[in-house]
Parts: structure tokens; C-alpha cells; sequence
């Protein structure tokens, strides 16, 4: 994974859309939030192997190399996350996107892929 | 520790047996018991993806299939399985399936001692569903019949709740395979390890923790 290049994003967000793809979406404190710290309230979510369409993607912000998605979807639904740091395109043609917090663990993910994800 | 006939571990994800069991296993392994590693998940919704990140979301399978592979070949297992859920998602299998997979490899293996989770004890989900499908595949079990329950609990009430571990393993002489199973498990103990090589007062916490003994729960059904 490397830092996001925000035209590198851009393109490759562009390159995606209007097609079917299947993604997937995350939002993580991790299993152990509350556990190790009871002022923390567990939250998170992930979304796999969703088939969506999108007439419009794009990037934005990058303060302190933090980043938004959003995906303008064809029925006008959306599909937004906060908050991603890393990308990559891997050797599958996934197109990932990873927001790693302060200590390196991954806190979002957006990933697009025009085949499934592994189940 | 008596030999056992066969000792089942049953955990939902990559390096729970590295942490709180492997001695035991290692040990086990030594006295000629033979010991399976059932593990549910391959840990792939895990958050450590390398400290910077050398995995991704979707590499974390195999990252972590290999790593808990080498934690096997350390501890000296030989019959490792790797049933494949995705993580995070076992509770929300139908009522009944994972017991009906715990019952089967019962059935299979006549265990005269089970590890695994203590229901309500042990914080995550998925160490949750485990231990209630183990429980359950037991207590179907007529009594002469089931294996003996040595179960691991760390949620923070545990002490409260259940007293002292009535279980401990000593494991002396087994810190530095403990240390290397561990450190197979790359993508989750990095910062961990390093605390432990350490000359703190934190690292010689951590070494009492974590090399000294091994804690668990007896647990009788009714």
C-alpha cells in the first residue's frame, strides 16, 4: 500500500464508473474498543461484496493525508466514507483503499473490484 | 497436567492459541498427546495490517492462513483446520450449525479434553459463538461421555465473577517456542513483541503475563 496520490485516485475512481462492480465498505474502532477502554463506545460496520453502479466518483479533502470517497450511485443513492490514507491496486485488479489510524490499524476501508471479493 | 487421550482446541481465529494456550499445546505435543487445532476463521477482518502496512484486507487471508500454518509447525501439530468463516460473521450463522460442526469433529476425534472460550467471559464475538457451540455440543453429550472443558476467560469482570483461574500450566522452559509461536503471527504481535523483549517494568509485566503460567476455567455442565 502506498500514501494516496489523489490523481492516481481520481483516475482510477473514474476508471470504474459506469459499471457494475461489487465493493466493499468499512468502518472499524476494532472488537476491543470498550474493552480496553470503557469510554469508547463500539462502533463499525463492513459492507462485502455489494454490487452497486456508479455515475460518479470522486475524491476529496487529503488534510493531514486524510481522505473522503463518494460514489454517486445510478438509482441516486450514495455510498461515502472517511477518513482513507492508503491505496493500492493489486495483483486481483482490486482497487483498495485503506484509512489507517494513529497507531496503524485500519479504521475505513473502500474497495472496488469489477469480480467478487474472496468469500 | 495428565496425558491426555487427545485434546481438541477450538478457537475462532488465527494466534488465539498463541497467546493464552500454546505452552499447554507445546507441552502436550511433548508428552506424545495428540492435539488438533480447530480454527473457525481465517481472522480476516482483523485491524493489524503491519505497522506500515504490508497486508491489505483482501491479502489478510493467506497472510494470516500462513502465519497460524507456522504457529502449527512451532507448537508441533499435526493435524491443523482451517474451516474457513469469515470473521466477525460466526454469530450470525444459523442456530445450531456450529454446534452441529463441534459435534462432528467430537464424534470424529473422542477428545478426552477440550480448549476453548468461556461463554460470556471472553469479550469478542466470535471467542463468544465458539464457546456457546462448544458448550452446547457437549452438554448434548451423555455425561459419562464428554471431554473435560479447560476454557480461557479474560473479560474484565472475569476475576469477579469466577475467582481465580482453577487451571494453571506452568510452562517453564517453553518461553522461547512461546515467544517464536508469536512471533508467527507477524501481522497481529508486532508492538507486542517488542514489549516483551524489553527491559521495562511493562516488559517484565508482560513476561509474567504472558511466559510464566497459562490460566484457564474448568467448566462442569448443569
Amino acid at each position: 500500500m502506498e500514501k494516496i496520490n489523489r490523481e492516481q485516485v481520481q483516475e482510477l475512481l473514474n476508471s470504474y464508473q459506469d459499471k457494475k462492480v461489487y465493493i466493499h465498505v468499512e468502518v472499524t474502532s476494532g472488537m476491543y474498543a470498550s474493552h480496553l477502554d470503557d469510554q469508547v463506545f463500539n462502533t463499525g460496520m463492513f459492507l462485502r461484496n455489494v454490487p452497486v453502479n456508479y455515475t460518479q466518483g470522486a475524491i476529496r479533502g487529503g488534510g493531514e493525508g486524510q481522505y473522503r470517497v463518494g460514489l454517486k450511485l445510478d438509482n441516486g443513492g450514495w455510498v461515502y466514507v472517511l477518513g482513507l490514507t492508503h491505496f493500492e491496486v493489486n495483483e486481483n485488479n482490486e482497487f483498495i483503499m485503506h484509512g489507517f489510524n494513529y497507531e496503524g490499524k485500519l479504521a475505513s476501508a473502500l474497495e472496488i473490484s469489477t469480480k467478487e471479493f474472496f468469500k | 497436567m495428565e496425558k491426555e487421550r487427545q485434546v481438541l482446541v477450538i478457537f475462532p481465529h488465527p494466534d488465539d492459541e498463541a497467546f493464552g494456550v500454546s505452552g499447554t499445546m507445546s507441552r502436550y505435543v511433548d508428552m506424545g498427546v495428540p492435539v488438533t487445532y480447530a480454527c473457525l476463521t481465517f481472522g480476516d477482518m482483523g485491524r493489524n495490517l503491519g505497522y506500515p502496512p504490508f497486508a491489505t484486507r483482501e491479502s489478510l487471508h493467506e497472510i494470516r492462513k500462513r502465519e497460524v500454518e507456522e504457529s502449527a509447525r512451532l507448537i508441533g501439530l499435526d493435524d491443523l483446520r482451517l474451516l474457513g468463516y469469515r470473521d466477525k460473521t460466526l454469530e450470525f450463522e444459523p442456530p445450531g450449525h456450529l454446534k452441529g460442526v463441534v459435534r462432528d469433529m467430537i464424534d470424529e476425534l473422542e477428545p478426552s479434553r477440550i480448549i476453548t472460550f468461556y461463554p460470556g467471559y471472553s469479550v469478542h464475538p466470535d471467542h463468544e459463538a465458539t464457546a456457546e457451540a462448544v458448550i452446547e455440543a457437549v452438554s448434548e453429550m451423555p455425561a459419562s461421555e464428554r471431554p473435560a472443558l479447560q476454557l480461557v476467560a479474560f473479560s474484565n469482570n472475569t476475576l469477579q465473577d469466577l475467582g481465580e483461574p482453577d487451571i494453571v500450566v506452568n510452562i517453564e522452559g517453553y518461553e522461547e517456542r512461546k515467544e517464536k509461536i508469536m512471533a508467527a503471527h507477524e501481522s497481529q504481535t508486532g508492538p507486542l513483541l517488542k514489549t516483551l523483549a524489553g527491559n521495562t517494568q511493562e516488559s517484565e509485566a508482560a513476561r509474567q503475563m504472558w511466559m510464566k503460567n497459562e490460566t484457564f476455567y474448568s467448566y462442569d455442565i448443569d
